[in-house]
């Protein structure tokens, strides 16, 4: 195994769980890995790091580097703890999750370390000897090729663009814990604010009615949470619509929010802004109703209807009713 | 407090992009440009803070088209000072604006005052080199904190909370200066009327100062721009609303997802 | 009737002369009227500036009309009459009050005192009787019968019985006075001498003495009453023809403040920054609650009371104008009225078509609008609509590029009244545009336009939203720019009348665009289908059958009284039309004007004024259409329809798509 330019995957993991893009990582790593012959290493940062590569057997080596004073480290530490290790280990990519805990930690590394950051990775390849970044832009509607000739560089890659069982694996990895010097940190991690409880765990149910702007006031929820009710399912929502007050934090699907698989999904008056689908894209059977026949919600769900759904939604209720009998 | 909030604009996605003929920009006859939501709540943030804490709010941009009306927006919302930083500034990306940026806070020549922070943007979609808050960061050697959803300062430091997922968020707290990157401010932006913006732009001076990028513009180039396929499209549902959900019916009946209710 | 045996004043009174102690009373009296009144003048006049001092003959007509004979009064038939006849009685007893006074007080006088006139006795008998069957009539109603929002105050109540006081006093005189001859009756006292039986016993000089006392009674009692009057909601006496004399003379839909455009712009948040007639309005009022009962945001229980604007303004300027300095006085706005209430106004104006002094409920709410605007404090979803407005033109966030994408399907390509002229420039509106429930419905008017033969064209993706309900939420700056930018738009296209599909529009365009001397005529679409029905220009091919009911947009009806065009047009269809209780200028509002349709519903609300609007049409035997010719009613009653479980039973269409109907064949 050449120990040179190998492929660095930086875990991402809050509270002793591994967040899924780390796996989503491996497995687009793993074949990127095997394509330029270089091994694959993951990096796990933080604090209690040792606990949680348990899962990372797909990569060559598992660095760990624990950070005692900081439970959560900055992304300035990452990025510092991180060219740490470019260094030590030789690597010539990395790939980092382009996600809130990680973010800032690839523009710090690169201003640093020199090597080019391509963000909103949806796929990467090696091309001759250069790495091939896709990414995508302004939400999704365009996409753009970067060619990083030397084949070295920092891609963040966006949730969801690749599948995340394609990077489990069984095998026990083998763990290095690696010491770099140490440097009080600049930004201090005090606590986490736990959101809200609310009565739904929307992660636990089979059935969600996802609303968006479409639904246009907050009185019109009830017709969704009436069909929610029928189908025995939950509520849900977009940013906006949470933002806008109308919803609990803790019924806010995507980036910030949850990250939902339900066997059925219900996407009602929701564009499909990366944002959103990355935290629903997993879902069984995803039907989305909009009036914009391009919105991209449409590339993720299976059915859809380009329909006002203030007019879809009680008709459906009625409907489904009149069917359970 | 002394407030810097750095605004930039971004194409405006209500219309439909497309690519330019020579593949590698965005078709430039429909585009339009607007402040980025995040921008929009950096400049509300850095207001409120002006409200409680005091102190001058100076808003600097990156000449663009459209820029202008949102500049003079920010004077009537209550911005002390407005900057333009102009030049051959197209193709400019994250790490050179950075740059940019880093000269003009530099500047005066002194280094900044224990009570500044700098508000932006805490990412936006087209930030292919990376969010320009880290960079700026960096390069200041100022402590950054991104997806801040609300700032405390208080004495030398600064308190803030950031969104990590699921709803959770995450309290931290750094030295000031500090560069932050706003992704809600404490309160949606707010209204100003079109009376005070015309009035702004009557009566207020927006300051333009010429600058050169040092180095590259960008980091790396952009080999192609193009639309994604459809790959994998929804199939679609025609008809009134009554035969749309007819359908519906049938297809989750036939997935056994029919049966259950309070 | 003969003289009085004695002067009424040649008597004493505390040791002083009857003839002084009038002096010192009367006096008295006019003295603290004339120092409130003038006080309330120089509160009034620190409003600030409006025009309403133009076109003087049609003013004075305008009262003859609304004070003398008072149509609006009878709107509400249990108290119509009364009031009418105490007013009058009112107006009969003053001039007598005022004719005896002076004869009082100037005992040389070669005049006789009114009660000793036959005519002038006989009216002021018979007026007595009258006027007290109608304060027993009101008083009733106020007990037993009182509708909702009357205000029922310890202020009416006193001066029903005072008002009562002083014509027993005139009747009893009457009485004493014919006793007092000796007399049964006198054909000049017809209902004073049906009392005499009740004194006959009385000796002449004690009847005598008591016809003085009433005289006295009478004089102590409007006296009082003077003094009285300015403190209490009987100012309307004194107010009210004034405001209807100040009153708008010009249409209702336009909301230009004559003479202070600038300053007006900014709103109003303090009692000095309302014109000198909004505060009029305030002293004018007389608590009857007719503007409440018909208020659609009243009755759905929304906060705002359109009654409590006029007080609350009227109580804050009288607190905060004579406040001595130093003790400050509570806030108009966020203090004595609520935000909530501000917002709630839909502008249907069904409160000032009913209020009986003609006040201007509106402006007043459209200048605090103006001034929360100014503020910023404005909801986050009327926030984004208005950046909506203000950045694409319309108010759905949709590019201007897709106003005319509806146009798309159709057969035949409707002219670019930018690049060609045409006879007819169809203004189309946001609504009828971008809103994918209403589209169909815009297309088949396209149809029926070609069909017809009309030379239209459209303004395609120059056209902007005409800006009305932006004007009447307050933000003026932007409806300035939307105005601006569509004339000049429309200055470049060459066309000779516009026609709109929607109301607001409609309203708009011709009420406060200002068109400079160019000749532009505007009509609504159904004026148009209507003229080119009695021209025989639509191709109907088959009669409809059926009963339906047709609702009355507030913006085409009681704005600007169009009515008949679509009833002629749904006659002319065929259909039967059957009216609701609540029509023509008394039709209910859907609840979506005023920006209400862009704001967020307020919790704990009882029933949107949509719903009230279809359960009336339920209501209604063999009914199952609702005609409508305004897009957002289209949105609005659609909706309700669902809401109050009325689908399949309740069918909402817009009168274009009948037309539209009876044109397949």
């Amino acid at each position: 195994m050449t120990m040179a330019n190998g492929v660095l995957i930086l875990a991402e993991h809050l509270r002793g769980e591994v967040a899924d893009i780390t796996y989503e990582m491996l497995g687009a790593g793993r074949k990127l890995a095997d394509a330029l012959q270089a091994p694959l290493h993951v990096a796990v940062i933080g604090r209690g790091a040792g606990s949680v590569s348990s899962g990372l057997g797909l990569a060559d080596a598992v660095f760990v580097v624990e950070t005692p004073e900081s439970e959560v480290p900055s992304a300035a530490t990452i990025a510092r703890l991180l060219g740490g290790l470019i260094e030590q280990k030789q690597e010539a990519i990395v790939l980092l999750g382009w996600t809130n805990l990680s973010m800032g930690v690839g523009s710090i590394l690169s201003a640093r370390s020199g090597l080019p950051f391509v963000n909103f990775c949806r796929s990467v390849r090696a091309e001759g000897g250069a790495l091939v970044v896709t990414s995508q832009l302004f939400g999704g509607k365009i996409l753009s090729d970067v060619r990083l000739a030397d084949g070295r560089g920092i891609v963040g890659v966006s949730a969801g663009a690749h599948p995340a069982d394609a990077g489990r694996s069984d095998r026990a990895p083998t763990v290095e814990t690696v010491t770099l010097a140490a440097q009080a940190p600049v930004v201090d991690f005090k606590r986490f604010i736990e959101p809200e409880a609310d009565d739904v765990d929307i992660t636990k149910q089979d059935v969600l009615v996802a609303v968006g702007r479409g639904i246009q006031t907050r009185d019109n929820i009830e017709l969704a949470e009436d069909l929610a009710a029928t189908m025995g399912g939950a509520v849900c929502g977009s940013r906006p619509v949470v933002d806008q007050g109308w919803m609990a934090l803790s019924r806010q699907v995507g980036k910030s929010g949850m990250s939902v698989k339900p066997r059925l999904y219900l996407a009602l008056g929701i564009s499909g802004a990366p944002e959103h689908v990355e935290g629903m894209q997993g879902s069984q059977t995803i039907i989305a109703v909009n009036t914009d026949a391009a919105a991209p919600i449409f590339d993720v769900a299976k059915y859809g209807a380009r329909m006002d759904v203030l007019e879809l939604l009680p008709l459906l209720t009625e409907k489904i009713k009149a069917r359970r009998g | 407090m002394n407030l810097f909030v750095l605004l930039k604009t971004v194409p405006d996605t209500v219309e439909e992009l497309t690519v330019a003929a020579d593949g590698v920009s965005l078709d430039a006859e429909w585009l339009r440009f607007k402040l980025s939501d995040s921008d929009e709540h950096a400049l509300e943030q850095a207001l409120l803070l002006k409200e409680k804490h005091g102190g001058t709010v100076t808003v600097v941009a990156m000449d663009a088209p459209e820029l202008d009306e949102s500049l003079f927006m920010a004077f009537a919302k209550g911005a002390d000072r407005v900057v333009k930083l102009a030049g051959d500034l197209a193709a400019v990306q994250s790490f050179s604006a950075a740059r940019l940026f880093a000269e003009f806070l530099k500047g005066s020549g002194q280094p900044l005052s224990a009570d500044t922070l700098i508000l932006l943007r805490s990412q936006a979609m087209d930030d292919l080199e990376g969010e320009i808050g880290p960079f700026l960061a960096d390069l200041l050697g100022l402590p950054y904190v991104g997806v801040v959803t609300s700032v405390q300062p208080e004495g030398g430091s600064v308190t803030v909370s950031k969104e990590f997922a699921g709803g959770l968020r995450g309290e931290l707290s750094c030295a000031m200066p500090a560069v932050l990157g706003i992704q809600s401010a404490e309160k949606p932006p707010r209204y100003v009327p079109i009376a005070k913006v015309r009035a702004a732009m009557k009566s207020s001076k927006l300051e333009t100062i010429d600058v050169t990028p040092a180095g590259a513009p960008a980091r790396f180039p952009v080999e192609k721009l193009y639309k994604p396929e459809s790959a994998g499209r929804a199939e679609m549902l025609e008809g009134t609303p009554e035969e749309v959900a007819d359908r519906l019916v049938d297809l989750l009946a036939n997935q056994s997802l029919i049966q259950r209710g309070r | 009737m003969s003289a009085m045996a004695q002067e009424p004043v040649a008597v004493s009174m505390l040791g002083l002369p009857g003839l002084a102690v009038l002096w010192i009373l009367t006096l008295l009296a006019f003295g603290v009227f004339g120092w409130r009144v003038r006080q309330l003048v120089g509160l009034v006049r620190k409003g600030r500036p409006e025009n309403r001092f133009d076109q003087p003959v049609k003013r004075v007509l305008h009262v003859v009309k609304n004070v003398f004979l008072q149509p609006r009064i009878f709107n509400e038939p249990a108290i119509g009459l009364p009031h009418f006849l105490i007013f009058w009685g009112f107006v009969l007893y003053v001039v007598c009050f005022n004719w005896g006074l002076v004869r009082g007080m100037f005992p040389v006088l070669p005049v006789p005192y009114p009660d000793e006139v036959g005519v002038v006795a006989l009216f002021l008998d018979v007026f007595a009787v009258v006027v007290l069957a109608a304060l027993l009539a009101a008083a009733v109603r106020r007990a037993f019968f009182a509708p909702p929002h009357l205000h029922l105050s310890a202020d009416a109540n006193l001066i029903l019985v005072w008002i009562g006081i002083l014509m027993l006093s005139s009747l009893f005189g009457g009485t004493f006075r014919v006793a007092a001859e000796g007399a049964r009756s006198s054909v000049w006292a017809p209902f004073g001498s049906l009392l005499v039986p009740l004194v006959s016993g009385l000796p002449a000089g004690q009847a005598e003495g008591l016809a003085r006392a009433m005289w006295w009674v009478h004089t102590f009692g409007v006296l009082g009453f003077l003094v009285y009057l300015p403190y209490s909601k009987h100012l309307h006496l004194l107010a009210s023809p004034f405001n209807v004399l100040f009153g708008s003379l010009r249409p209702a839909g336009d909301l230009d403040i004559a003479g202070a455009a600038e300053e007006s712009a900014a709103g109003a948040a303090k009692w000095y920054e309302f014109t000198w007639k909004q505060l009029l309005g305030g002293f004018s009022c007389a608590e009857c609650g007719r503007c409440d009962r018909a208020c659609p945001a009243t009755n759905s229980g929304f906060p705002l009371e359109p009654q409590q604007i006029i007080q609350k303004l009227k109580k804050h300027a009288l607190e905060a104008g004579l406040a001595k300095p130093g003790r400050e006085a509570a806030a108009l706005i966020g203090g004595v009225v609520a935000e909530a209430e501000i917002w709630a106004c839909t502008t249907c104006m069904s409160c000032m078509e009913r209020c009986a002094v003609l006040n201007e409920q509106i402006p007043s709410i459209v200048q605090m609008r103006r001034h929360l605007v100014g503020e910023g404090a404005v909801e986050k979803t009327l926030q984004d609509m208005l950046a909506n407005l203000n950045r694409y033109g319309n108010s759905f966030g949709k590019s201007d590029r897709m106003r005319a994408k509806w146009t798309q399907p159709l057969a035949t390509k409707i002219k670019d009244a930018r690049k060609e002229p045409a006879e007819y420039l169809w203004y189309v509106g946001d609504y009828a545009s971008y809103d994918p429930r209403v589209e169909d419905i815009t297309r088949k008017t396209a149809e029926i336009l070609q069909q017809s033969g009309v030379d239209f064209g459209l303004l395609y993706e120059g056209e902007r939203s005409a800006g009305n309900d932006v004007r009447r939420v307050g933000e003026e700056g932007l409806f300035e720019m939307l105005r601006d930018r569509n004339l000049q738009v429309l200055e470049k296209a060459q066309f000779k009348t516009i026609v709109t599909t929607d109301p607001h529009t409609y309203n708009t365009l011709k009420n406060e665009y200002r068109w400079n001397g160019r000749e532009i005529a505007i009509l609504h679409y159904t004026e148009l289908l209507d003229r080119l029905l009695k021209q025989g220009r639509l191709p109907l091919k088959k009669r409809l059958a059926g009963r339906v009911t047709y609702h009355d947009p507030c913006y085409l009806g009681r704005y600007n009284g169009i009515y008949d065009p679509p009833r002629r047009l749904l006659s002319g269809l065929g259909l039967e039309l059957v009216e609701m209780p609540r029509s023509r200028n008394r039709s209910y509002c859907c609840g979506a004007g005023g920006g209400r349709i862009w704001m967020e519903d307020v919790p704990g609300i009882k029933e949107r004024p949509a719903e009230s609007r279809i359960r009336e049409v339920a209501r209604l035997p063999g009914v199952s259409t609702l005609v409508v010719s305004c897009p957002k009613d289209i949105a609005m009653f659609r909706d309700a329809v669902k809401t109050t479980d009325n689908e399949g039973k309740i069918v909402v269409k817009d009168l274009a798509e009948l037309v539209w109907e009876a044109m397949q064949g």
